[in-house]
């Protein structure tokens, strides 16, 4: 059978299924008594407006970057990761850790110390469903959702009982040093005469995601492991047959998977809020699973999702201050891009697929 | 712990085992004819929302259990489209349904009443009441059986009673009638079914509605009978772990019932005490038992004995710890959120079959393709 040209598949089906999703959207929103052209113009006003709009939507933007690079390469060895909410929780608690032991003199030494604490724990949560899958057979779906609650009641514990300072009544630790300080995007543009917006939570780490991209980049499709991972994820007998090891594949994918996702944290721990409180992901490990799937688990398509998300994300919570309309919006969106790029792929891409044969075959 | 006590914790144990049962009953159906639901929770919310609405507007709370059981129905459909019909990721669609009644439940809810996302409190009519069995007053008298009657047997609502009849009827439709078999047939080999001439679509639907039922009862006892109204997430999991229960049972009915049970009175008691005093050997003892046995079941792979030896260490860490806090006949405080955390922590070691092997339906999760 013929095949649809690549840039149907890249292109044309995801932005049907993201059509479909607004379309819904702007049903859902018309069903609530709102102007779907109002809210979508507030939307863009309060994520693009200004430079402070746009430091809170590549804040988010880079959560789910990372979010979204850690589920995609999962996908690519066909495992389905729904820890990333654990992970990152965890690799937050790596980044407290690391930002608290040692009073830090300066940002370029405690970045990467935090990088590889968050990385280190973020992929230690993931260790343990990884070998569960690999040697037991347990599916990874199951332990990774449960590996969520656990984290969340292990956090909570920590955060109680042994990371909170004395006499503080919230949960949460004391602020990081002033030496672990990540730069902002106002510190950074300033001295090229930009003047972008004191309060807006952007920061470097925006930079480590899109070099998390490349690197992405370079491992699936450049190296020796990156194809084991890729032909594991198409065809697991063909992969044994060729002398890839599943268990090796298995645990190093999920390794990468949780680092990845551990990462987020020094973005929204390290670079955002300075100090480690409950519940510091917000539903970014789950929102990773839009983005991947949205991204076609490529980095460039990760990225771009990962820029919608952070507009969405932005704009929701603009929404909910001008318009009134719960944020939670937001979430109805991504259940319908999961919806839509996931489960009813089909639904789309068979009348597609069908609609490029006829066409083919009337110019033949 | 008196007596008075432990009833208490039991009665409370069963309402909060109720809408587990229910939902994990729901994903019995489901999972044993073959399709893979990870979206309990979002069904349930769903319909917490929609009955406690209903039930709210209307003052009747049949319309709400109607109205709930509804649109949990709509969703599972949903679901029965994405994962029979479009052959899609069955757990992706799950996941996108909890997503999409988290969302829609807050947004509709904040339209509808403006109270960020809550229903208005139900009263009279508007939720299930508690049957007071006969003679309870007469019988409460009697020393041990009468509490047992009057306040654990006696004293639930409708739906409780429902959850505990639904396990009896669960079991006999799967294992005593002819949809019964079929439906775990089509779970286990979709293709033998199909050969006989049998429709895998119709059946996998008719799971998938059945599903749909069940949960929607569990979300509306949830609002109506548990709680007197919707609040934001108020399933806060239950979903999640209805389907560690449904592991834990290993897919069986009566097990199920156990499974919800022991879940039930780990919820009670985590609601009830802040943390629960052990004597701090018999803690060290366990510990020690388990961080054993993990290195005695790694000897024979270094990658076994990499990770099983890394959860032994921390396991003895823990108890070095306890030891030394509180001394060896002291008293340690399990904490309240590892109480919390217990069902998911068995539910990975029973997946992991240290104890046990859990072995799901066979086609479960995979579209079925009538032709190769």
């Amino acid at each position: 059978m013929d095949k649809m040209p690549k840039w149907a598949d890249v292109l044309l089906i995801p932005f049907i299924n993201l059509l479909l999703a607004f379309i819904l959207s702007g049903l859902v929103i018309l069903a609530i008594g709102k102007d779907p052209l109002v809210a979508i113009k507030t939307m863009v006003e309060g994520s693009f407006g200004s430079t402070n709009a746009w430091g809170y939507t590549l804040y988010y933007a880079t959560n789910y970057i990372f979010t979204g690079l850690a589920v995609a390469i999962a996908f690519h060895a066909r495992m389905f990761n729904i820890g990333g909410e654990g992970q990152a929780a965890i690799g937050g608690l790596g980044v407290a850790l690391v930002c608290l032991a040692v009073d830090w003199p300066h940002w370029t030494l405690a970045l990467p110390a935090a990088t590889i604490g968050a990385a280190i724990f973020g992929a230690g949560w993931a260790l343990i469903p990884a070998y569960l899958q690999a040697r037991r057979g347990s599916h990874i779906v199951i332990t990774t959702i449960m590996f969520n609650f656990i984290s969340a009641a292990l956090m909570g514990y920590l955060l109680v009982n042994a990371l909170k300072e004395p006499g503080n009544m919230a949960a949460e630790t004391r602020d990081f040093p002033a030496g672990a300080h990540l730069p902002s995007f106002h510190e950074m543009l300033a001295p090229f005469g930009i003047e972008f917006s004191k309060h807006a939570p952007a920061n470097i780490s925006f930079l480590l995601a899109l070099l998390c991209c490349f690197l992405f980049w370079v491992l699936i499709w450049r190296t020796r492991l990156g194809f084991a991972i890729r032909s594991f994820g198409h065809s697991e007998t063909a992969a044994r047959y060729a002398g890839i090891s599943p268990t090796k594949i298995i645990m190093i994918s999920m390794m990468i998977s949780g680092a990845l996702a551990g990462l987020m944290a020094i973005n929204n721990v390290m670079g955002e809020s300075e100090r480690l409180i409950l519940n510091s992901v917000e539903g970014a490990g789950f929102i990773g699973i839009a983005v991947a799937l949205m991204g076609r688990s490529h980095p460039v398509g990760v990225f771009l999702a990962a820029l919608l998300f952070g507009f969405l994300t932005q704009g929701g919570a603009e929404l909910q201050l001008w318009e009134n309309i719960p944020r939670e919006l937001v979430v109805v969106i991504q259940a319908l891009v999961i919806l839509f790029t996931g489960a009813l792929d089909n639904m789309v891409r068979a009348p597609v697929e069908r609609l490029f044969l006829k066409f083919k075959k009337r110019v033949a | 712990m008196d007596f008075l006590t432990l009833i208490q914790i039991l009665d409370s144990a069963v309402r909060l085992a109720t809408p587990l049962l229910l939902a994990c009953l729901a994903g019995l159906f489901s999972e044993r004819g073959g399709i893979f639901d990870i979206g309990l929770e979002g069904k349930m919310l769903a319909a917490a929302m929609l009955s406690a609405s209903v039930a709210a507007v209307t003052g009747n709370v049949w319309l709400g259990m109607f109205a709930g059981v509804g649109i949990s129905i709509l969703l599972a459909l949903l679901h029965g489209l994405a994962s029979i019909t479009f052959r899609g990721d069955q757990l992706i669609s799950g996941v996108a349904i909890n997503f999409l009644a988290a969302g829609l439940t807050v947004v509709i809810g904040q339209s509808w009443f403006g109270l960020g996302g809550r229903t208005p409190s139900l009263m009279g009519e508007g939720r299930f009441k508690s049957l007071e069995w006969p003679l309870t007053e007469t019988l409460e008298g009697i020393p041990i059986a009468g509490p047992l009657y009057s306040e654990l047997i006696s004293g639930h609502t409708f739906l409780v009673y429902v959850a505990l009849l639904a396990v009896p009827a669960s079991w006999f439709i799967l294992f005593r009638t002819r949809f019964g078999l079929r439906l775990r047939a089509v779970g286990e080999n979709p293709a033998a079914v199909d050969t006989a001439g049998i429709s895998v679509v119709r059946l996998r639907y008719a799971a998938v509605a059945i599903c749909g039922v069940l949960c929607g009862l569990a979300g509306v006892y949830l609002a109506t009978g548990l709680a007197a109204g919707f609040v934001k997430d108020m399933t806060a999991g239950r979903g999640f772990i209805a389907l560690a229960a449904l592991i834990f049972a290993k897919w069986r009915p009566w097990h199920a019932m156990g499974a919800c049970m022991l879940f039930g009175v780990l919820e009670a008691l985590s609601n009830r005490y802040q943390s629960i005093e052990a004597p701090t050997y018999i803690i060290v003892a366990i510990l020690i038992v388990m961080a054993a046995g993990l290195v005695w079941s790694s000897r024979k792979s270094l990658l076994d004995l990499a990770v099983l030896g890394g959860v032994a260490f921390l396991l003895v860490t823990v108890g070095t710890v306890s030891l030394f806090s509180s001394g060896l006949f002291g008293q340690t405080a399990i904490p309240g959120q590892f109480i919390q955390a217990l069902p998911y922590i068995l539910t990975v070691v029973i997946l992991a079959g240290f104890v046990g092997k859990a072995t799901p339906p066979r086609a479960g999760g995979e579209p079925y393709v009538k032709e190769r």
